[in-house]
């Protein structure tokens, strides 16, 4: 029974790890890359425009789909590797 | 075959199409009914979800934001995209383990109290409701221009329509329902895109097309945009904002109140697994994108296209803006999609300085040195959508399937309301607040029922919408960003998190949001109350109204934070159930209870 606690409690701060790297991407490319730091990409161009507006276009939304499939796909190699899947 | 009789071919098959798939799909058990019986696939559920979350606005508005505020209403591509993001890794997963029916099933059983429970259906309720109204004047608008039905009674068909799959199927009827009507609506919205992108750039791909050359003037797209819209006196297209933090929170708030929607949030829960929950969310976003990406293209060429039907000169390669300003077209040359849509009223023309021609620039600049007295075209951002397929000079089939799409997209996000609505009362309020032993077949009819009211209060705020109608999408975003996303997260996070500093909380994220809100917007939107003109001088820190979503749900947060810690720990069999919804094994399909 302390096993299956201590196995469960180290699960769910991997995932807790794991949301924090993937939210840290999250807000660079988006509040970062395409608001904030724009400025500072504004000398690297993209068809017409800089690097920025295409982060707050495309780019963001193009890794917030990477961000989700990479966080599902991690976790069920959590879930197996702690047994807690179904 | 006349444009209206191929109007009513297309909306008419996708009605049967829908009619048909609610016969197949009807509710025979309240599971059935709230749950679509827990059997979704995660892709179909992704699906059912894009349509679910894409509105009339994302469908006919969000190109028109774009095309007018070009790179400053970014916040709304990042906004509505970002929250599945924080929905996935936050939410969806442990509130599918959890495994009841509705959103305030869990803040109710998490917080072991009915106040909380309570406090959610209200949110919830009010949420959904203003966000259905949009809806149903968005069906309107369409059923008007495309069927040449009174508005009225445009409405009217689309209650009875939604009324048929929606009572009948309950989640299950919705559920199928969403994923035709989802790839209707993508179908109808890239077709003329990808014929604006290959005329213009060549690019047959819209996404890729933006970011290209221009081939009438060889300079790349954006580029040539900028060129000309400043040449009418406007910002710049790309132009940088001024105000970061606005820009911030905005987005923020969007991202929050996204993930904080209980019509989004309750179709994860109509996955077989959590694992499926986690995959449905990826999916979800990627039918999603597919119209996003597409959007910021239709936007940027659609005001290209406007300003160059306007001033032909500009069109090409131009060495003096200055001159090619000053032969804009005659009105009376004017293209047909200009007079089709003069007949709505949604495009005016009035001849300011009487020379016959039509000036279109900024107000707010001066040209009066150019003979110009004021701008001449008024064009409302709505119709670039519905009128890219006549812009284009497509054929009359791509018209009727835009107005099947843009019929599609108001319905699909209409049913996922009501159904949130509908479940809140019977289940929430009915079934575990007033009356707990009402029968299966008991709560199923007052599902049936509440859903039926549900539908003709929203007909009823769709014929007659408060003339608060476009403010009160931030209302929407606000309750489910300040409330409702911080309770759900915190309970699923804090072990510690008890029903005090919950409730206390919710009432402190909602009550200052509302206030901010109410500020600036009028108190209860009340036209003319509002306590401080709604300028950017006057907002606290520059946030405006519609960025305190993100700051309501801080206080949320500081709120239930301090109020928990001096108050006694939640009970041992709570804490056993946040550590139940932490793992994934042993979900099973969501249970009755």
């Amino acid at each position: 029974m302390a096993d299956d606690k201590t196995n469960a409690a180290e699960y769910w701060k991997a995932n807790v790890r794991l949301i924090f790297g993937c939210l840290a991407v999250w807000a660079f490319v988006s509040y970062g890359c395409a608001i904030l730091f724009r400025p500072l990409l504004a000398g690297i161009p993209v068809g017409g425009t800089d690097l920025g507006f295409w982060f707050a276009q495309q780019g963001s939304i193009l890794t917030f789909i990477v961000l989700i499939f990479f966080y599902a796909w991690k976790m069920n190699k959590l879930d197996q590797k702690f047994g807690l899947g179904e | 075959m006349s444009q209206f009789a191929i109007n009513l071919l297309f909306v008419g098959a996708s009605f049967a199409l829908y009619i048909g798939i609610a016969i197949w799909a009807r509710a025979g058990s309240t599971k059935d009914f709230y749950v679509a019986g827990g059997g979704v696939h995660p892709i179909t559920n992704g699906m059912a979800t894009a349509a679910d979350w894409m509105s009339a606005a994302s469908f006919i508005s969000m190109a028109g934001l774009l095309a007018s505020g070009g790179y400053a209403n970014s916040t709304f591509l990042m906004g509505w995209t970002g929250g599945y993001v924080i929905l996935a890794m936050l939410l969806a997963p442990y509130l599918r383990k959890f495994g009841k029916f509705t959103v305030p099933d869990f803040i109710g059983d998490r917080f072991y109290s009915n106040t909380a429970r309570l406090v959610a259906i209200v949110c919830l309720i009010v949420a959904s409701v203003t966000y259905v109204i949009g809806q149903m004047t968005g069906a309107g608008v369409a059923f008007s221009r495309f069927l040449e039905v009174s508005n009225t009674w445009g409405i009217w068909l689309a209650a009875l329509i939604v009324f048929l799959y929606a009572v009948f199927g309950g989640m299950k009827g919705i559920t199928y329902t969403q994923v035709a009507q989802y790839i209707v609506l993508i179908i109808a919205y890239t077709i003329p895109a990808v014929f604006i992108a290959f005329q213009l750039t060549g690019n047959p791909i819209p996404m890729f097309g933006m970011f290209s050359t221009h081939t009438e003037s060889g300079l790349p797209l954006l580029a040539k945009l900028d060129d000309v819209v400043s040449a009418l006196g406007f910002r710049d297209y790309t132009a940088d904002v001024d105000n970061k933090l606005n820009m911030v929170l905005f987005t923020l708030s969007l991202m929050v109140g996204t993930a904080g929607l209980p019509h989004v949030i309750i179709r994860f829960f109509t996955v077989p697994k959590v694992a499926d929950a986690r995959w449905s969310a990826g999916w979800a976003l990627v039918f999603i994108a597919l119209l996003y990406l597409t959007a910021p293209a239709v936007g940027s060429m659609a005001r290209l296209n406007l300003a160059t039907t306007v001033y032909p000169e500009m069109a090409g390669q131009v060495e003096n803006y200055e001159e090619a300003a000053q032969n804009p077209i005659l009105y009376e040359e004017r293209p047909d999609w200009v007079r089709t849509w003069e007949e709505t009223g949604l495009i005016s023309f009035n001849d300011l300085n009487n020379d016959g021609r039509i000036q279109m620039y900024n107000d707010a600049a001066d040209y009066s040195d150019r003979g110009w007295e004021g701008n001449e075209l008024t064009v409302n951002n709505d119709i670039l959508v519905l009128a890219n397929p006549e812009i284009a000079n497509l054929p009359g089939w791509v018209i009727g399937l835009i107005a099947a799409g843009g019929i599609a997209a108001a319905l699909s996000t209409a049913a996922g309301l009501l159904l949130a609505i509908s479940s809140a009362i019977s289940h929430d309020l009915i079934k575990t607040m007033i009356n707990p032993k009402i029968s299966e077949k008991g709560e199923m009819l007052a599902a049936r029922i509440s859903m039926g009211g549900a539908i003709l209060l929203a007909t009823y705020l769709g014929l007659n919408p408060p003339g608060f109608a476009a403010q009160t999408v931030a209302l929407a975003f606000g309750i489910a960003g300040a409330s409702l996303f911080p309770a759900l997260m915190m309970g699923i996070f804090s072990k510690r998190m008890n029903n005090s500093g919950a409730i206390a909380g919710m009432l402190a994220g909602l009550i200052c949001t509302l206030l901010y809100i109410f500020t600036y917007l009028g108190w209860f939107f009340i036209p003319d109350t509002n306590t401080l003109a709604n300028t950017p001088d006057n907002w606290i820190f520059g946030i405006s109204p519609l960025s305190f979503g993100a700051v309501g749900a801080m206080i949320n947060f500081a709120v239930a934070f301090a109020v928990s810690r001096v108050t006694a720990a939640p009970p041992q069999e709570i804490q056993d159930l946040v550590e139940s919804v932490r793992y994934p094994k042993g979900a099973g399909m969501a249970i009755d209870h």
